[in-house]
C-alpha cells in the first residue's frame, strides 16, 4: 500500500512539475497578437483545403481490436505466470500442475486460434 | 535488510537517513520517498538535456563529423540552449484545433513516462515506489503516452498530424502487445512482479542475468524486447510517424515553444525509461557484474549499484542509437507484417517454450 501512496506522491509532483514549466513558458515566452494567416494549419503553404477530421482508413479500427484483445490476454495472463514458476516446483500448495496447464492451455489456443482466423481472413494485410 | 519497509527509499541506510528515522518515526518512510521522488525530477530534468546532447554527438561521429562545439566543452551547453529557446517561444494554437485537448496533449506523455520512472530500481534502496504488480503497472502507465500522441494529433487539425498521429498509435499499440508478452515470460521466468525483485533474481555471476541463462531464449527474447521497445519509441528504423519527407512532422506538425518541448522531453525520457527496463529485466539492474574471480568481484561490488545500473542503461541507449543510424527506415506495411505476423507468433512461440522448459526443470 506504502508503494502506491508514493505513486499518488509522485503524480501529483511531476504534474506540478510539467505544470510548472507551462506556466514558466506562459510567462516568459514572448507572444505576439495572431493574424489570420498565422493560425492556420501548416499544409505545405497552401490554402488547407476542408477540415482535418478527415475519414481514414479503417485498417486502423481493425489493428485497434485486435490490440484490445491481445492486450487484454497479455493482462489476464500475468497472475497465472506469477504462480507458474511456484507450481511446476511444487511450491504452491494446493494448486496442481494439471490445473493450470489446462487453464493456460485452453486460455492460449483459443486465441491462438482466434489469431489464425484473423490471419486466414486476411486483416492482417496493410495495404 | 530482510526487516525494510515496502518502500526502499534511498536515504535509509546512511546518516541522513538514520537521522530522519531517529526524528519521525512514523513517517520516515514518506519523508524518505519524497526525497527519492525529488532527485528523481532533478534527473528527470537533466536526462533530456545530456540525451539530445548524446544522441547528436553519437550521430555526428557515426558519420564522421564532429556535432554541437560550440556551446560549452564540446557543445555540451548545446541543448540547454536549445531548451531555454524553446521556453521563450510562442505556443501557438492553430484555427480549429481543440483548445483543451490540444493542451492537455503534451502534458500526458510527460507524466506518463515520470511514473514510469518512479518504479524503477536505481539502486538496492533507491526506488521510490516497489508495487508488487511493478511490470503490470509500467505497462499500463507507459500506454498513456500512445493517448498524449492520438490526442495530440486529433486535437490539432491538421491532417499531417492526424495521419502520424494515427500511423503512431497503430504502430505503437501493435508493438506494445510483444512488449507485453515479453513482460510476461520474465513474470513467468521469476515469478514475481516486483521489478526489485525481477532484478535481486539476478543475483550470482554474470551467467544468472535473464539474457545469458536460459539456453539462447533469453538472448532471443533480448533481441524481441530491443526491436519492440525501438518501436514503441517511435525511434528509427520505426519511425514513420515522423518520417520527415511524407509528413512533415508527424503528430507534432503545429506544436511550438514549450508543448513541442514537452513531446521531446517525454520521447528522451521515455528511451531511458524503456533502457532502463532492459536492464532491470535482462541485465541484473543494479547488480555488479561478477566473473567469479575473487579480487574483479570485490573490486566490482566496491562500486555503487546505481553506476552499475546507469552504465548498463547508457549502454541500452547506445544500442538505440547505434540502431539509428544503421537500419533505413521501414514502410508502414513491412511494420504491420514484422508485428503481427513474426514478432506475435514468435513471441508465443517462445513463452509456450520456455513454460515447457521451466516445467522439465531444464532452467536453473
Amino acid at each position: 500500500m506504502d508503494s502506491y501512496i508514493m505513486i499518488g506522491f509522485s503524480v501529483f509532483l511531476g504534474a506540478i512539475f510539467v505544470g510548472g514549466a507551462i506556466l514558466t513558458s506562459k510567462l516568459l515566452a514572448f507572444y505576439t497578437p495572431a493574424g489570420q494567416r498565422k493560425v492556420q494549419p501548416y499544409e505545405c503553404s497552401e490554402e488547407p483545403i476542408g477540415d482535418a477530421r478527415i475519414r481514414f482508413k479503417v485498417a486502423f479500427y481493425i489493428f485497434a481490436l485486435l490490440f484490445l484483445l491481445f492486450d487484454i490476454e497479455s493482462l489476464l495472463l500475468f497472475p497465472c505466470m506469477k504462480i507458474f514458476r511456484a507450481v511446476v516446483t511444487d511450491q504452491a500448495g494446493g494448486i496442481g500442475t494439471s490445473v493450470l496447464f489446462a487453464e493456460l492451455f485452453v486460455f492460449i489456443f483459443i486465441l491462438f486460434f482466434g489469431f489464425i482466423y484473423a490471419w486466414r481472413k486476411g486483416v492482417l494485410v496493410w495495404e | 535488510m530482510n526487516q525494510l519497509p515496502t518502500n526502499h527509499a534511498f536515504p535509509t541506510h546512511n546518516a541522513i537517513g538514520e537521522l530522519i528515522r531517529h526524528l519521525f518515526p512514523g513517517g520516515a518512510v514518506y519523508i524518505n520517498g519524497f526525497l527519492t521522488i525529488a532527485s528523481l525530477l532533478l534527473l528527470v530534468s537533466i536526462l533530456p538535456v545530456f540525451l539530445i546532447w548524446l544522441e547528436r554527438k553519437v550521430a555526428a561521429h557515426f558519420q564522421a563529423r564532429l556535432g554541437p562545439m560550440r556551446v560549452g566543452y564540446h557543445g555540451l551547453l548545446q541543448s540547454t540552449a536549445d531548451g531555454l529557446k524553446l521556453i521563450f517561444k510562442e505556443v501557438l494554437k492553430p484555427e480549429g484545433a481543440d483548445t483543451f485537448v490540444f493542451f492537455l496533449a503534451p502534458t500526458l506523455p510527460a507524466t506518463a513516462t515520470f511514473l514510469v520512472m518512479t518504479i524503477l530500481p536505481f539502486d538496492r534502496h533507491l526506488q521510490v515506489a516497489d508495487p508488487a504488480g511493478g511490470v503490470v503497472y509500467a505497462l499500463g502507465v507507459s500506454s498513456l503516452s500512445i493517448l498524449g500522441i492520438l490526442l495530440a494529433g486529433w486535437a490539432s487539425n491538421n491532417k499531417y498530424s492526424l495521419l502520424g498521429a494515427m500511423r503512431s498509435g497503430a504502430q505503437m499499440i501493435s508493438f506494445e502487445i510483444s512488449l507485453a508478452l515479453i513482460m510476461l515470460l520474465i513474470v513467468m521466468l521469476t515469478g514475481t512482479a516486483s521489478l526489485r525483485e525481477i532484478v535481486l533474481s539476478q543475483n550470482g555471476t554474470i551467467l544468472d542475468w535473464w539474457i545469458f541463462k536460459l539456453p539462447f531464449l533469453g538472448l532471443i527474447a533480448f533481441v524481441m524486447y530491443m526491436i519492440s521497445s525501438t518501436a514503441e519509441l517511435n525511434r528509427a528504423p520505426f519511425d514513420i510517424s515522423e518520417a520527415e519527407s511524407e509528413l512533415t512532422g508527424g503528430f507534432a506538425t503545429e506544436y511550438s515553444g514549450i508543448s513541442f518541448a514537452m513531446f521531446f522531453f517525454a520521447e528522451f525520457v521515455n528511451m531511458f525509461v524503456s533502457a532502463g527496463l532492459a536492464t532491470t529485466f535482462f541485465l541484473g539492474g543494479f547488480l555488479a557484474p561478477q566473473i567469479g574471480i575473487g579480487a574483479i568481484d570485490a573490486a566490482f561490488n566496491f562500486i555503487p549499484g546505481f553506476i552499475w545500473f546507469f552504465l548498463k542503461t547508457f549502454l541500452v541507449i547506445f544500442l538505440y542509437m547505434w540502431f539509428r543510424w544503421t537500419f533505413p527506415r521501414v514502410r508502414v506495411d513491412q511494420l504491420m507484417y514484422l508485428e503481427w505476423k513474426m514478432l506475435l507468433p514468435a513471441n508465443l512461440v517462445l513463452l509456450m517454450s520456455s513454460g515447457f522448459f521451466l516445467a522439465m526443470g531444464w532452467i536453473l
